[in-house]
């Protein structure tokens, strides 16, 4: 499989409605070619109705769907050319392995001799050449899965769309399994696209990241930045865990200042004025010892801790700002945490963000 | 043995008194009635004899077979139809098709065989019909011959196919069909290279299921046959209780024994056949 540059595609104002049900609202969305992209987002967020009307199984209500520039949105699936990995693998039972891999050439019609080269570069390509003639019942999750890797690029597929690969598999395998989609992107390619609900696997993996809620696609742009500028209060949730302060903003020297009752928070970024909310990072927190200072400094008592390994968990119960979540790795706390505890924090002015309330905030009742 | 093993001998002997039962009642006077072949009217296999020489007991047997491979063909072909449409169908859906193809069970075969030959016979409603609206000037033969007895079986038949393909069909993952799309096939290659494929021990199941009952099928034959076309069965009735001729009925009742029990046979080499029934997985 040589590196062959992938291809863009583009989403135009793509909406889908069951009845009364919106799927998905008013989606756009631009994959540029190679990247790696994740549609991110809870259960019933519309993400995987998203792939799907990518992957032709689903007839957009309104909108187009572009590849290369080319609309695509009424070809049926077999006629796309994209390499797919179902949840759950989906593959053939009652064939081999190298059958597997072996269908999408086939029904391509390609000569014995040329699919029998590509089977085996593909299954070189996820390290299962050795276990060509078994049935994926003999294999484990892992193998399975890479049998499904294979059998979706065997054909060089224009896009590989990738619906919750890592889902059927246990923490430590999907970990490692991150890691080999990963170099797998880099050494085809090719332009991926990929379903999950899972935050730190669409982090880990992503060139981009698209998230989803209620049918809304909320923010698009890499990692970091999603993860350091959530637009909304969903995306500081959803993504990581986040404190929400708001309160009156008014314009500054170093960017603006909320209050809150008696309270002042100096954030940076842009001066804004009036009702804001403030997203702020659970290990952008510090306890501050005895006679230390920042930018801003809140005093309360631990209401509830937990040790999480990578560090503490703590709750602070703060007059102020009410409960707030602080984590701390291990050996950056000066105090040994305790219920009722009276103690400090601080953080620096730029670690809060301002972020904005949801469109489509979630009803009560709503849309699951 | 095993104290495991011990424990696996308890629980068989539980199906003792059962199979006493089954043995006295049942097996026994088969079997007697099996050895009546080789006894009357003198001992010896001079009835087997006539499985080669008698042109009269070929023929039964060769119309036997005949109608039984037609009739699985054609309730094959429909029930595989008919299954994979309920298969295809919503769950609530399922339920009145399911409905609708169990209901025939219910009627008794003999009101079946009746309403047929009201329907098929000349001055019935299918000859009226065709007759009145002038696609055929002449009533058609469709009853008391061998087409009739093939209607007849394979109305009775169809249900018996359909079940064990939809069980198979139904436990086809979705998903796989799905997956074959999105690499490449259409909805036909699907079909022939993924559907079928899975579905085929419900195939073959529903096949020998259908042939095995097609072949000691009694009543619709004798009915919609009108006497002129003998199967087996009939044909056995016919030696036992009119001709008074035990022995040459045994014999036949043997072979068709032996005939079911050798296609089971054959059949347990090529598949799973106690998964097929549905006898655990």
């Amino acid at each position: 499989m040589s590196a062959v540059a992938g291809h863009a595609l583009s989403l135009q104002r793509v909406s889908k409605r069951y009845g009364d049900f919106v799927a998905v609202q008013d989606a756009s969305l631009e994959v540029a070619s190679g990247q790696f992209l994740t549609l991110l987002g809870p259960s019933g967020s519309g993400k995987t109705t998203i792939l799907m009307m990518i992957a032709g199984f689903v007839e957009p209500t309104e909108g187009r769907v572009l590849l290369d520039g080319r609309d695509i949105t009424a070809l049926p699936p077999e006629r796309r050319d994209f390499g797919m990995v179902f949840q759950g693998y989906a593959l053939f039972p009652h064939m081999t392995v190298a059958e597997n891999v072996a269908f999408p050439l086939r029904v391509r019609k390609l000569g014995r001799a040329e699919r029998d080269a590509k089977v085996r570069a593909a299954l070189d390509l996820v390290q299962l050449d050795r276990f060509a003639e078994r049935k994926p019942s003999q294999l484990s999750g892992g193998q399975q899965q890479r049998v499904a890797l294979a059998r979706a690029l065997v054909f060089d597929p224009a896009l590989l769309l990738l619906d919750e690969p890592l889902s059927a598999l246990d923490k430590k395998l999907r970990a490692e399994l991150q890691e080999e989609l990963k170099a797998l992107h880099r050494r085809v390619g090719r332009t991926f696209i990929n379903v999950t609900h899972d935050q730190e696997e669409a982090l880990s993996l992503s060139d981009e990241i698209a998230i989803l809620n209620h049918g809304h696609l909320i923010q698009v742009g890499a990692p970091e930045t999603l993860y350091e500028r959530p637009a909304t209060r969903f995306v500081a949730d959803f993504l990581g865990k986040s404190n929400f302060i708001e309160g009156e903003a008014e314009a500054d020297a170093g960017g603006f200042v909320l209050r809150r009752g008696a309270a002042r928070v100096v954030a940076s970024g842009a001066p804004r004025a009036g009702r804001t909310l403030l997203s702020l990072r659970p290990e952008k927190i510090a306890l501050l010892p005895e006679g230390a200072t920042e930018d801003n400094v809140v005093e309360g008592r631990i209401a509830s801790w937990s040790y999480v390994g990578t560090g503490y968990a703590l709750t602070v119960m703060t007059p102020d700002l009410g409960n707030i979540r602080v984590h701390l790795p291990a050996w950056r706390i000066p105090v040994s945490p305790a219920e009722g505890l009276p103690v400090r924090l601080g953080w620096a002015r730029d670690a809060a963000v301002a972020v904005a309330e949801d469109p489509g905030s979630p009803v009560p009742g709503g849309v699951a | 043995m095993t104290p495991k093993g011990r424990h696996a001998a308890g629980w068989w002997a539980l199906i003792i008194p059962a199979l006493l039962l089954m043995t006295a009642f049942y097996i026994a006077p088969i079997l007697q009635v099996l050895a009546i072949s080789v006894t009357e009217p003198q001992p010896g296999l001079g009835n087997y004899e006539r499985l080669f020489t008698s042109e009269s007991v070929q023929r039964v047997i060769g119309t036997t077979l005949r109608i039984g491979v037609i009739t699985t063909a054609i309730a094959l072909l429909l029930g595989y139809v008919l299954a994979y449409r309920i298969a295809m169908s919503g769950p609530k859906a399922q339920r009145w098709w399911l409905l609708a193809v169990l209901v025939p069970l219910w009627i008794s075969v003999l009101v079946r065989a009746f309403a047929w030959v009201t329907l098929l016979r000349r001055q019935g409603l299918v000859n009226q019909g065709l007759l009145a609206t002038g696609v055929i000037d002449q009533p058609l033969a469709l009853v008391w011959n061998e087409l009739g007895i093939v209607i007849g079986m394979v109305h009775y038949m169809v249900p018996y196919a359909v079940l064990p393909m939809l069980s198979s069909m139904r436990e086809i993952d979705p998903r796989v069909l799905t997956a074959a799309r999105g690499l490449g096939a259409g909805r036909i290659r699907t079909f022939l290279r993924v559907f079928l494929p899975l579905s085929l021990p419900g195939l073959i199941a529903a096949g020998v299921l259908v042939f095995i009952f097609s072949l000691g099928f009694y009543i619709t034959p004798a009915l919609l046959g009108g006497g002129k076309t003998l199967m087996v069965a009939e044909w056995i009735k016919l030696q036992i209780l009119d001709l008074i001729r035990w022995g040459l009925g045994a014999m036949m009742a043997t072979v068709l024994v032996v005939a079911i029990l050798a296609t089971l046979a054959v059949l347990s080499r090529l598949v799973n056949l106690r998964r097929l029934f549905g006898a655990g997985s």
